[in-house]
């Protein structure tokens, strides 16, 4: 180990001293003023994205043995997951008061998680990818539970817990039978050796293992039918856990899976693409994309409360975005992946914003009633975010689906374009929805002192902004973006 | 059959042992001891892969993986003895208040 | 320089803004006044963006703002474009834009919803700017989109009334139809030509020539149905006599003045490509007369104020696009301009009646013309305001309409005998039913009390009415006949050679005009014709538009509840399998279906996954 290993995951290294430094510091703040640990970890989180924003042009290097690789992909990555965390901490001072949470340990929590995150998006080893996969949901599980003792709360984090490391159990044990395959864990070792060794191609153990490696993974970005937590648990996390991992999971998530992927891209020959997925798995992962995309978009339909819309809605875009690694385009992957985090953050920016006020906590549609006319900056950037998640120009949705839609048919996946078309359309029965309440609805009771208390919040307002402009400015140019992701030299997400 | 597959085969019936015993068990302790018998068939799995590449690296992944069980089995407890203070059971099938 | 291009589009999108985040909170008159002025400001950026076009001799102002879509070949970036031509729109649309949201602060005075209507009326003449302003396809349609959005929610602006929101669905659905002609037209476009700017298109339409004629004629085809939506052309016009239900300054602004033309504006833009493809001009100067012919008759027999107008509105804009087609673009544009200036004035006529008719407390439909009469005494201003228009529409010298129509009709008369027939006869209904309405309205005596009580509207909307009586009376000045000022200006884009007077078919037409104007007065002096006219068959066949909406139902529409009832037949008898039944059914259904499947226990959530991960594993080994 040397310095310039330490450089390949500076952002996790940031986070993860910063993460364990503020449980100590924590300690010495007193209980009324705990919104000091908030900001603390804001500045953690910030430091951290900063970092990699510094080192994202930088070109492609291993580090630690070839564990970890630092490329544009992962610090792009980074950045994202670093600026929704610092957003959600914003979003989460006033909220946290309101429902009773500002407990200390939220933020160091939730800094350990994000260093799993930003660990997933550098692994280039499949222990890496179990470690950074554990590393990321484990705080998760006990931030899910952390407005006990409410019982959704409560049940969310068993459950999660429960099926997250039941996952977890096949995702380690795919890494043992690939290793008893191939005799390593390396994804770089692993592409040589399939290429050095086409009898390992159909070699029964190894695909075994590829099966259950991608099952922990299927889980993690909730793509059906290993989807069924997402709903029951971001519908009783508490609102600023959920929109974290809504947001930023998924993306983590989605970079591991796609390096894997690539890992295993010598098991038959692919398409060239920018990286590589190989025909034999093809097939599969379209079917699973189409099926997400189906299957989130109608149950979403008939939901009655907007949280669980929301998580029903991540189910969905989870398709598409699983329909982009079906393509083999893994630039257009994360270009979603950052259209989608932002859209959605806006919304959540909206339901926290409903959280934050007196009484209960309550996300169905007819709480949302007249809303836009009461307050209406949070009625546009609701509208904001609900065309971007259906895909109307010029929002960061309408171009990530194009660039999306259009890699999809350019690998001849067009059936999957169809059903990725199909269903948007579909999706802008709910999502409009949501504005039809939020506008054109009249409150059934009238709502005691909710202005007041939905108006002033600086540091929520300044999070809406900046979601609500990110998907602006990300719609009108993308070309900025992409430029962070293909501004270096060509990725290569295995190498 | 060469020594290393008894191991194996050994393992993956812990495994599925496991697996059944998280779809079949009511009670969240239960299910959680299955899922660790998962973890522990993985690392019986990864010592007899050790063993047939003659390498020491597979070995040393039992003790990460054990570390995450360890991590694991504190978050998990933590999680199960407070949802008894609230439930006062610790069935699964009484938890089914978020749905639909 | 770059801020000066896109200021007019930033005006009114502040006002939009200020108005959005704080009209709630502050008072009618403020919120009605940032919007004016914005709009106002943008009229002003547009007068010195017209004087520099003017001092450059016609010499294209061009920004490109960033790329957009920069992805392979497709390269398409936020630009802009200030021509002789785009200049023109923009002055119509902040200009009369500007008049229009003026007069809706009187209009709209005490509506709960004030802030909302100003805001939504900012936006609408930001996207129509976006629109004009466009220097390629992909953003002339981001405008297109968004103008069709706010007319969508200006129309259902009333939505407490069921009627009212369906109106503004209908409009919806109906520009949808024509959106996906446009949409396909522009792929075949970028397909053909690599490129969606229109300076390279219609570059490589100069060089590339002849060879380009078959495509030339589908991408043609395609763009003329987009056109048809949102310029309310045969078949796709049923949308706009509903869209009355607005409130009525928006019927003027946006389905008469502006909106409703950029079908065309976006045909004189592409010219280039239409003069390629002789057989689509040739259908759309038809489907223009046409549709003139039949919104014309329409007209003769409508009870509702507005509703005249509207099918009038329809007419016009078959001239239009009739003029248009018969390659005759300047005629087209200087109707548009004129008919901008007549039509506003109308519509805002007619809201100040209905304005006064609503204030007047009585029991009977503030619009309905039967029940109107011997307003010119009670409201002078908007009496003689609103003849004006109305000589105008009818096409009596010297006022705008005049110089415009027979422009048109002079282009028909040298090229197609077929349609100059249709708009004559449509040009003798048009003096017809625009006598009609004037003695129906302000002549006789009043037929109810609301009628008998009215009075004329607030200064802040006969303001408006002046300035466009004063247009409307001069309007015609801007291109008279021989190659007037509005052939010179366009000559760079358009290349268009002027036509002289024919002294004689104008006579022929003033005469037709006038016979018509005295034939409404010796008709409708005693308003008994008008309350028995409806009732017989062929008013009832003209009241309805020639019964094309129930032409609609049963056909497009029974066919289509034909087809899914077959469909839900066949798979109640079983035919289809289970696969096939979950689809027939309503994606309602399955979401309860998926939604059972989540039934919140774990144990359930982990079975399903373990089914998977034996689909998972045995697919990877076994199947692959």
């Amino acid at each position: 180990m040397n310095v310039a290993d330490l450089e390949t995951v500076l952002p996790f290294l940031l986070l993860a001293t910063g993460g364990v430094a503020l449980l100590l510091v924590d300690l010495a703040v007193p209980q009324a003023r705990k919104s000091l640990t908030g900001w603390l970890a804001f500045v953690v989180a910030l430091a951290a994205g900063v970092s990699a924003l510094a080192l994202v042009s930088g070109k492609t290097m291993k580090g630690f043995a070839g564990m970890v690789q630092a490329d544009a992909f992962a610090y792009f990555a980074d950045v994202l997951l670093c600026v929704v965390a610092a957003l959600v901490i914003l979003l989460s001072l006033r909220y946290h008061t309101a429902r009773g949470l500002m407990r200390g340990e939220f933020y160091p929590l939730l800094l350990l998680s994000l260093s799993g995150m930003s660990l997933a998006v550098h692994a280039a080893d499949l222990l890496v990818v179990f470690l950074a996969i554990e590393l990321l949901s484990i705080p998760l599980y006990v931030l899910s539970g952390f407005a006990r003792p409410r019982l959704e709360s409560e049940e969310a984090a068993l459950k999660y817990f429960l099926t997250g490391a039941f996952a977890s159990g096949f995702l380690v044990y795919g890494v043992a039978l690939i290793y008893g395959a191939s005799g390593t864990t390396a994804l770089g070792d692993l592409r040589a050796a399939l290429l050095d060794n086409p009898a390992l191609t159909s070699d029964a153990l190894l695909m075994a293992g590829l099966a259950l490696v991608m099952v922990g993974l299927l889980f993690k970005i909730a793509a059906v039918p290993f989807h069924f937590w997402a709903p029951d648990v971001y519908e009783g996390a508490p609102t600023t856990v959920t929109a974290f991992m809504a947001t930023a999971t998924k993306a983590a998530a989605f970079l591991a899976l796609m390096r894997v992927v690539a890992g295993f891209a010598a098991l038959s020959p692919s398409l060239a693409q920018p990286f590589e997925v190989a025909d034999a798995l093809r097939p599969m992962l379209a079917l699973i994309a189409a099926i997400t995309m189906i299957v989130g978009n109608v149950t979403a339909l008939a939901q009655q409360n907007v949280k669980r819309m929301l998580a029903y809605s991540s189910i969905a875009h989870a398709g598409y975005a699983l329909a982009g690694v079906a393509s083999g385009d893994a630039t257009a992957v994360l270009f979603y992946l950052a259209a989608y985090a932002f859209a959605t953050l806006a919304a959540f920016v909206v339901l926290i914003a409903v959280g934050s006020t007196e009484g209960n906590e309550d996300h169905r549609y007819e709480a949302y009633a007249g809303l836009g006319r009461r307050a209406p900056l949070l009625g546009v950037i609701m509208a904001l975010a609900m065309f971007s998640l259906i895909g109307i120009p010029p929002t960061a949705g309408f171009v990530g689906k194009y660039f999306l839609f259009r890699a999809v048919v350019a690998s001849d996946l067009t059936w999957l374009a169809v059903i990725g078309v199909l269903t948007s359309a579909l999706s802008a029965a709910f999502y409009l929805r949501v504005l039809m309440v939020l506008f054109m609805r009249e409150p059934e009771t009238a709502p005691e002192a909710e202005p007041a208390a939905l108006a002033a919040d600086a540091p929520r307002m300044v999070a809406a902004y900046v979601s609500a402009a990110a998907v602006l400015l990300i719609g009108v140019f993308p070309s900025a973006v992409l430029a962070l992701l293909t501004g270096g030299e060509l990725v290569a997400l295995v190498r | 059959m060469e020594p290393t597959s008894f191991v194996v085969f050994l393992s993956s019936v812990l495994f599925v042992i496991g697996a059944l015993g998280v779809l079949l068990r009511r009670n969240a302790l239960m299910i959680f001891m299955s899922i660790e018998l998962m973890l522990n068939a993985a690392n019986l799995a990864f010592v007899a892969f050790a063993q047939r590449w003659a390498q020491l690296a597979g070995q040393v992944f039992v003790f990460f993986v054990m570390t995450v069980a360890a991590a694991e089995v504190a978050v998990g407890l933590a999680l199960i003895v407070t949802i008894f203070r609230t439930k006062r059971s610790t069935s699964v099938d009484e938890l089914a208040q978020l749905r639909g | 320089m770059t801020l000066l291009i896109v200021s007019p589009i930033l005006f009114p999108l502040l006002g939009m803004l200020i108005n959005a985040l704080f009209g709630q909170r502050m008072r009618e008159r403020v919120v009605g006044w940032v919007a004016s002025f914005a709009v106002i400001a943008a009229f002003a950026a547009s007068v010195v963006l017209f004087v520099q076009l003017s001092q450059s001799h016609g010499e294209p102002l061009r920004l490109t703002l960033a790329p957009w879509i920069t992805a392979g070949a497709l390269n398409v970036a936020w630009g802009f474009l200030v021509d002789p031509l785009s200049a023109v729109m923009m002055l119509i649309v902040t200009g009369v834009g500007a008049l229009i949201h003026i007069y809706s602060i009187g209009y709209m005075h005490g509506d709960p919803r004030f802030a909302r209507y100003f805001v939504y009326l900012n936006l609408f003449v930001a996207a129509m700017l976006v629109l004009v302003m466009a220097d390629n396809f992909l953003v002339l349609f981001v405008g297109w989109e968004l103008v069709g959005l706010c007319s969508y929610l200006l129309i259902g602006f009333w939505f407490q009334d069921v009627k009212n929101a369906a109106a503004g669905r209908k409009a919806f659905v109906v520009n949808r139809i024509g959106d996906v002609g446009f949409v396909l037209g522009m792929l075949l476009i970028f397909a053909t030509f690599g490129t969606l700017d229109f300076e390279t298109v219609f570059a490589q339409v100069k060089v590339r020539g002849e060879s380009l004629a078959a495509v030339a004629s589908l991408i043609t085809l395609l763009l003329f149905i987009g056109a048809t939506g949102k310029s309310a052309q045969i078949p796709l016009f049923v949308w706009l006599p509903d869209a009355m239900a607005g409130p009525t300054p928006v019927s003027a602004l946006i389905h008469a003045a502006t909106m409703v033309t950029a079908g065309v504006y976006m045909m004189s833009r592409a010219h280039v490509l239409f003069e390629l493809a002789p057989t689509t001009q040739a259908l759309i100067a038809l489907v223009g007369a046409i549709t003139a012919l039949v919104a014309g008759s329409s007209a003769l027999r409508q009870v509702d104020i507005k509703k005249v107008l509207a099918y009038s509105t329809v007419s016009q804009l078959g001239f239009m696009v009739a003029a248009a087609g018969l390659g005759a673009y300047v005629a087209a544009l200087f109707h548009l301009l004129t008919h901008a200036f007549f039509k506003a004035l109308l519509f805002l006529g007619a809201g100040s009646v209905i304005h006064a008719m609503h204030a007047a407390h009585g029991d009977v439909d503030p619009q309905d013309m039967r029940a109107m009469g011997g307003l010119a005494k009670r409201m002078p201003f908007t009496f003689l305001t609103f003849v004006i228009g109305g000589l105008a529409l009818a096409g009596l010298p010297p006022l705008a309409g005049f110089f415009s129509k027979d422009e048109v009709l002079l282009a028909a008369f040298a090229d197609n005998p077929l349609v100059f027939v249709l708009l004559g006869i449509t040009a003798a209904f048009t003096a017809l039913y625009v006598g009609r309405q004037i003695v129906l309205v302000f002549l006789g005596e009043p037929r109810s009390a609301n009628a008998a009580h009215a009075h004329e509207s607030p200064a802040i909307m006969t303001m408006p009415l002046a300035v466009l009586a004063l247009l409307t009376l001069a309007g015609g000045a801007i291109n008279l006949p021989g190659g007037g000022w509005l052939h010179h200006w366009l000559e760079p884009v358009l290349h268009e050679a002027a036509k002289p007077l024919n002294v004689g078919l104008a006579l022929v037409f003033t005469l037709i005009a006038l016979g018509a104007l005295a034939l409404a007065w010796v008709w409708y002096r005693d308003a008994q014709r008008a309350r028995l006219e409806v009732e017989s068959a062929l008013g009832r066949f003209l009241l309805s538009a020639w019964h094309i909406d129930a032409v609609y139902h049963a056909t497009v529409l029974r066919a289509f509840y034909t087809l899914s009832t077959i469909c839900s037949q066949l798979i109640d008898i079983g035919l289809i399998d289970a696969a096939v039944n979950a689809v027939g059914r309503s994606a309602r259904a399955a979401a309860d279906q998926l939604r059972a499947a989540q039934s919140g226990f774990v144990r359930n959530y982990g079975l399903l996954m373990f089914l998977g991960v034996i689909v998972l594993v045995v697919y990877f080994v076994v199947v692959r």
